[in-house]
Order: structure tokens, then sequence, then C-alpha cells
């Protein structure tokens, strides 16, 4: 099943002469438990793409859908109740809330959603030990490494049963094993039949994707071909 | 990667056969890098004649044959560990040259040049990825093996992002063509180890 689809999506910030088309006639689609990574160089339209696929903003031009359902066609109440629902989004910046500990900022969406606080904290909870931080679960954000923030912030995008993942930058700046760590967990909750978008610059965790789409001024220019089995490295010869 | 000093490394831990050695050398280098038999009994009989090594000599040659190190083998293999290997001539990288010439053609679109070359890393490191995945808790070897590709041809896939917007800037504001007393790039550096 397709979790998300853009059909010709545009994007243009600002008009006259202070116009940027940030996306141009973008065509994307993820199934269920596809991970996909996009690619490009700063200010390609990478974030652009991600927050008009997750209802943050409206396209320009084009169709946006979510499990079949065009958000043009929804009202207000039902885009952020798809925000709260069906969609996990993880912030270039993480964007927690200071004042809450991690397990409030994990079971937030949920509690917003009308779970009653108890239920939501377990939910909460069960997020952050999958993620191993359940010893840190009534921490505040400042009292964090930028590693377990980053988690925190995973567990937060993935907490109830989402089925579509996007994640803007999710390892920021951290070191190798952490951010082997970040796209195992966004792996995994893929295996689990969630689609997910991740947005990255760096080859080594867009590696982790499925496919991987390039984007350069607004356009998809270029995509992974499906993979080859493991054994075509082992062979011999090497490069094909 | 020295066969010579990786045998020396498996003989370290204690005396061993041949064919023992053949394996175990596989095994450790995560079974990437294959060697041929015949490669192990030369090296191991250079490795005798320069008195690193000793075999029983009652044995004939083959695959019985043990092997053990010497004082003389352990002191070569020390060294050896703690010499870094060469790295200080730029490699003839063909990847860069490919880039070089086609920044320079008219009538080629370097960037897409450019995209070709790291679409075809990226997919070569989703398979490593994968691999890694499906292998790394189980070896540690194999696991420092497949680590140290996926950050080669990360740097690569880096310096194409780095190529394309350095040529991209060029376009707009184009450089000076090389002059005369420019520094030259460097054949050699220096570095005290
Ligand atoms: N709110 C906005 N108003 C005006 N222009 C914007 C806005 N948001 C983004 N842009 C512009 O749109 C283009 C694409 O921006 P976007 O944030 O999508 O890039 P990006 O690929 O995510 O870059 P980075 O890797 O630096 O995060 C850029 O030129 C940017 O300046
Ligand atoms: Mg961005």
């Amino acid at each position: 099943m397709t979790v998300l689809e853009l059909r010709q999506t545009s994007k243009t910030y600002g008009a006259g002469p202070t116009e940027v088309p940030a996306l141009r006639h973008v065509d994307l689609s993820v199934d269920e438990g596809e991970l996909v990574a996009v690619m490009g160089p700063s200010g390609s339209g990478k974030s652009t793409l991600l927050t008009i696929a997750g209802s943050l903003e409206e396209p320009t031009s084009g169709e946006v859908l979510v499990c079949g359902r065009a958000l043009s066609g929804m009202s207000r109440n039902e885009r952020s109740r798809l925000r709260r629902r069906v969609i996990g989004y993880v912030f270039q910046d993480f964007n927690l809330l200071a004042g809450l500990t991690a397990v409030e900022n994990v079971s937030l969406p949920v509690e917003l959603d009308g779970t009653s606080i108890k239920a939501a904290r377990d939910l909460g909870m069960r997020a952050l030990d999958e993620l191993g931080l359940a010893d840190r679960a009534t921490r505040f954000p400042d009292e964090l490494s930028g590693g377990e923030r980053q988690r925190v912030a995973i567990a937060r995008a993935v907490v109830g049963d989402r089925q579509l993942l996007l994640a803007d930058e999710p390892s920021g700046a951290l070191d190798s094993n952490n951010g082997d760590a970040v796209m195992r967990l966004i792996r995994s909750a893929c295996q689990r039949g969630v689609a997910g978008v991740v947005v990255t610059h760096d080859a080594q965790l867009a590696s982790w994707a499925d496919r991987v789409v390039f984007l350069r001024d607004g356009r998809i220019v270029d995509q992974t071909l499906p993979p080859a089995g493991p054994e075509s490295l082992l062979a011999p010869s090497g490069n094909p | 990667m020295s066969v010579r000093h990786a045998l020396l490394a498996l003989l370290s831990e204690g005396p061993k056969y041949g064919l023992q050695l053949r394996h175990e050398f596989e095994a450790r280098t995560g079974e990437v890098w294959p060697l041929n038999v015949g490669q192990v009994y030369t090296t191991l009989q250079r490795l005798e004649r320069d008195g690193l090594v000793e075999s029983d000599n009652a044995v004939e040659e083959g695959p019985q044959k043990g092997f053990r190190i010497t004082a003389d083998g352990e002191e070569e293999l020390a060294a050896w560990l703690r010499t870094p290997p060469d790295l200080s001539s730029p490699p003839r990288d063909e990847l860069v040259i490919k880039v070089l010439v086609a920044s320079r053609l008219p009538g080629v679109d370097v960037h897409e040049v450019v995209q070709a070359h790291r679409r075809y890393l990226v997919q070569l490191m989703q398979e490593w990825t994968r691999l890694k995945e499906y292998a790394a808790d189980r070896d540690l070897s194999f696991a420092l093996v497949v680590d140290a590709e996926l950050f080669r041809l990360d740097s690569l896939v880096r310096w194409l992002d780095a190529a394309d917007g350095r040529i991209k800037r060029a376009a707009v504001e184009p450089v000076a063509p090389a002059r005369p007393g420019l520094p030259k790039i460097p054949r050699k550096v220096e570095v005290r180890p």
C-alpha cells in the first residue's frame, strides 16, 4: 500500500523578485514498510519536501496524499488529527519542548489525541524503553546529551501506531555509532510496516534506505536502483 | 595487506600448521580478500629464510608442516604494527580524473557526470550497509572491514558533493586560468612519524 504520494508537487516561497522556487514538480511515492532517503545539497528543497509531506505546509501546486487521502480535501481538524495519529515527524533541530521531561515530550502527541494521561505515559515509557532511554525518562531536554535528545525525538515520532515517519537530518551532528543507532531505530519502525522518509546529506545514513532519491534545485534528478543481493560484494571481481 | 605480517600475527598466538594459517588468515580478514594457497606457502618459506619463523624440520613440505614465530619475528611484527603505511602521495584516483576532465570539456554537463558517480557510490554503500547489518554482530573483523569500506566510499561521495558545489560557484564567478608560478600539487608530503 502506498502511504505517501506527492504528485507534481511544487512550492514557491515569496512572490515577485524575491520568489524562491523551493520545490518543482516533485513526484514521489513511498510504500508501507519502505524507507526512502532524500539527499541533496543545502537549499535543494529537502526540508521543504518533508514539511509538505507532513502537512506542516501547503504546496503551491500539486497534490499530496497520505494513506490514499488528499490533504487538500481535508479540514484543518482532520489534518491536525492526521499529524497526531498517522505522521511522526523528527525535526532538523529536534524541537523537544524544554519545559517537559523526556517521557512527557514523547507522550504528548498521544495525550493530545485524547488518550488518558496514564495510558499515554505508558506508551511513552515503552517507546523510550525500546530506545534504551528508560532511565532518562524524567530528565528535561537540557539534561540530555545530543544523541539522547535525538533518540527522544525519534521515540516521540514513533509512539502510538504511526504509519508515516518523516525525519529531517535525524543524526544531526552525531558520531557514526550514534548515527547508525538512529538509523537502526528508523529501519526497525519500517520493518513493522511504517513508511519512512529520511532527509540527509550524509551518504552513510542514506545507505540504510531501500531507495535514495537525489534532489537538486527543487527537482528530483535521480534515484538509486533496486538492490542487488548482498553476495554481489563478496564476488571476487568486485566492481561491475 | 601484507600477507607476511598477517602470518606473523597469526603465529604470535602460537604454533600453527600451514593449512590452518590459510584458513585463519581468510577468516580474520572477513573473507573479503581471498588468498591463494601458493601464496601462504611461499611467504612461509621466505619468513623461514629470513629467520622470522621456524618449522618442524622432521615433516616434509605441505599442509601438515608446523610453524612457530621466532624472537626476531616478534620484533618485526611489533615494528610493523607501529609503522604508518605510506599515504603521503595522492593516489591516482580515476574518479577524480574523470571529474577534472568533465569540468573542462565543453558540451559536457559536469553535474550529470558527478551525479552518475554519486549514485553508483551510494548504491555500493547501500549494499555494504545491508551486509553490515546482516553480519556485523557475528564477526568483529568483518564489521571493521565493512566500516572501512563505508568510510572510504563516503569520503568519495563527500568529495563529489564538494566538487559539485565548487564547480557550480566557479560557473558563476569564473576562476582565472592556471598561471605559471602557482603552487603545484605536491607529489609527496613529508610528515614526521
Ligand atoms: N519559509 C521560507 N521562506 C522563504 N524561503 C524559504 C523558506 N523556507 C525555505 N526557503 C528557501 O527554499 C529553499 C529550500 O530550502 P530547504 O529548507 O527546503 O532546503 P534544504 O535542502 O532542507 O537545505 P539544508 O540542507 O540546508 O537544510 C532555500 O533556498 C531556502 O532559502
Ligand atoms: Mg533542511
